[in-house]
């Protein structure tokens, strides 16, 4: 069990939670949270949208969908939450300039990624397109820690990316969004995908989180869900 | 340990009742990270066929109220590359581990579990029940001639004690319990899946790509336990029962109607540790209530 910290929207349905945790995270991980006894019935899975370890704070950005995080948006300060985690295989560490382009929901963990590539590069650059359907949210934080943030907002944002000499990317947001910044971007970038699927166990027993890769089938939540793009086989969907 | 949950199923000793049910354990390896799994009384590994298979397309996981539909579609390695790969390090672990096989048609089945006869398996589930695959699985569990005939012609080949997965959607479960009796099956294991289907208004479709899928989890406990109540009463051979099974006193109600062990699946991605729990409070429950044996209360009612 952890404590919460605090729990706010940020935007209407769009909510921030942040838990007293400590220990050793990659950006792209996530946890399985859950805040409720048997209903519903499983646990959701989160990546982490940031991470101080100073502070032991570790953030969460959610967006309300379903009683799942009904619940979790009514919790408040000092309210206990089951953190289990963390689990998969994040983002690597990268040496080349970044390109970071998140879709709606899928800036999530983009964030920590920033930052802690900045941490560790400190002349590196970072730039990072963040696309939505029809309001911004969550931005703020990013043009304190990254070089260029361009914000997109309707259309599609895998059209706006450029990806310069040396540059590497990483991507999160809808699966087919990810596909169509695979196919955008060309193939001398290295692309790292962070990709979704629903999970039950989180921890590749179930094998509900399937993907198609050159290696065989692999699961989103342990080998992934960070994904390099020639990995992933795309044909037939997700 | 007292000793007050060692139990005897086909002649197979475990040292409690309380067993992983196939497909919600793999093989074992992400919960060793977790506890030891000498502390459960066996596993049932994910059904495996005599062929690799990728699994089905699609959402395989939709949520329910109390429950999960899957459709995973019996994506396995193959028994060879499990025995190969994972039966090794299965076998120095202290506990039962059960092999799930399945096939597509008679020859398949029999090939599969004859895979295991050299090896020093104590017990195989055979499964005629899963809803998820287009042919075979579940069709060899729906009638009671198929069942008899998949069932016989495993046991003839196998050389080790069968153990038949049975599916609450057939027509008439006791029919079925009792020809996979007749043909020789050690035991029984039920319930496999419920099967339901799910549709997503907002993309205005069926959710999964094989339009059915198979409910599990507590919404699915009352069921199991009416036709566990009605198979323990038709057959003389022992019945592992599972469906919803979420914590020790689940598993008691299930021991009371007569189960000789319980299977427990899909709590197992609920709570990571459910299974030692359970073992460990119905242990509770017998020093508590000062039985010798859990057997004291099986099957009186």
């Amino acid at each position: 069990m952890a404590v919460i910290k605090s729990n706010f929207a940020i935007e209407e349905g769009i909510y921030q939670m942040e838990v007293a945790w400590t220990g050793d995270v990659t950006p792209g991980q996530f946890f399985m949270l859950r805040a409720w006894d048997r209903d519903p019935l499983l646990s959701r899975p989160f990546c982490v949208h940031d991470y101080d370890p100073e502070s032991g704070t570790l953030t969460f950005l959610y967006q309300v969908k379903g009683k799942g995080t009904k619940l979790m948006s009514e919790l408040g300060p000092m309210d206990a939450i089951q953190l289990d985690g963390p689990h998969g295989n994040g983002f690597p560490d990268v040496k080349s300039n970044l390109v970071v382009v998140g879709g709606g929901m899928g800036i999530a963990p983009l964030l920590y990624a920033v930052r802690d590539f900045k941490a560790k590069h400190k002349r590196k650059k970072v730039r990072v397109y963040l696309g939505y359907s029809f309001e911004s949210y969550g931005v703020e934080p990013f043009n304190d820690v990254a070089d260029d943030v361009i914000v997109n907002i309707g259309g599609i944002i895998t059209e706006k990316v450029e990806v310069k000499r040396g540059e590497t990317v990483f991507g999160c947001g809808p699966n087919v969004m990810m596909r169509a910044l695979a196919d955008a971007v060309p193939p001398k970038h290295p692309v790292y995908l962070s990709l979704e699927k629903r999970m039950a166990c989180g921890m590749g027993v179930c094998l509900g989180c399937s993907v198609k890769t050159v290696d065989g089938n692999k699961q989103v939540c342990a080998d992934g869900p960070v994904f390099e793009r020639d990995e992933l086989i795309w044909e037939g969907g997700l | 340990m007292s000793g007050a949950l060692l139990t005897n199923f086909a002649g197979v000793p475990f040292k409690n009742p309380v067993i992983a049910a196939s497909g919600t354990f793999g093989f074992g390896r992400q919960f060793e990270k977790i506890y030891d799994l000498s502390e459960i009384g066996g596993l049932c590994t994910k059904g495996l066929t005599l062929e690799p298979r990728p699994g089905n397309t699609g959402e395989r996981l939709w949520e329910t109220p109390a429950g999960l539909l899957n459709s995973i579609g019996l994506e396995n390695p193959g028994v060879d590359a499990f025995i190969e790969n994972e039966w090794p390090h299965l076998a120095d672990i202290d506990t039962v581990t059960i092999p799930n096989v399945g096939g597509s048609d008679l020859e398949s089945y029999v090939e599969a579990v004859s895979r295991f006869n050299d090896l020093p398996v104590k017990l195989i589930e055979l499964n005629i029940s899963c809803p998820n695959v287009k042919c075979g699985g579940m069709a060899f569990g729906m009638d009671p001639e198929q069942a008899y005939a998949v069932t016989k012609a495993v046991v003839d080949e196998s050389a080790h004690p069968v153990m038949a997965k049975l599916t609450p959607n057939a027509p008439d479960l006791v029919a079925v319990a009792k020809a996979c009796e007749e043909a020789g099956a050690a035991g029984l294991s039920l319930i496999n899946t419920v099967q339901g289907m799910a549709v997503d208004i907002d993309r205005r479709r069926i959710v999964f790509d094989n339009v059915y899928a198979g409910l599990s989890g507590p919404a699915v406990k009352p069921i199991a336990l009416r036709m566990v109540h009605q198979v323990v009463h038709a057959v003389k051979i022992p019945v592992m029962a599972l469906g919803g099974i979420a914590d020790w006193r689940d598993a008691l109600e299930f021991i009371m109607i007569g189960a000789q062990c319980v299977q427990v699946g899909t709590m197992n991605f609920v709570d990571t540790t459910v299974l030692p729990d359970i073992a460990e409070g119905l242990e509770t429950y017998c020093v508590q209530h000062g039985l010798s044996n859990i057997d004291e209360v099986r099957g009186i009612l």
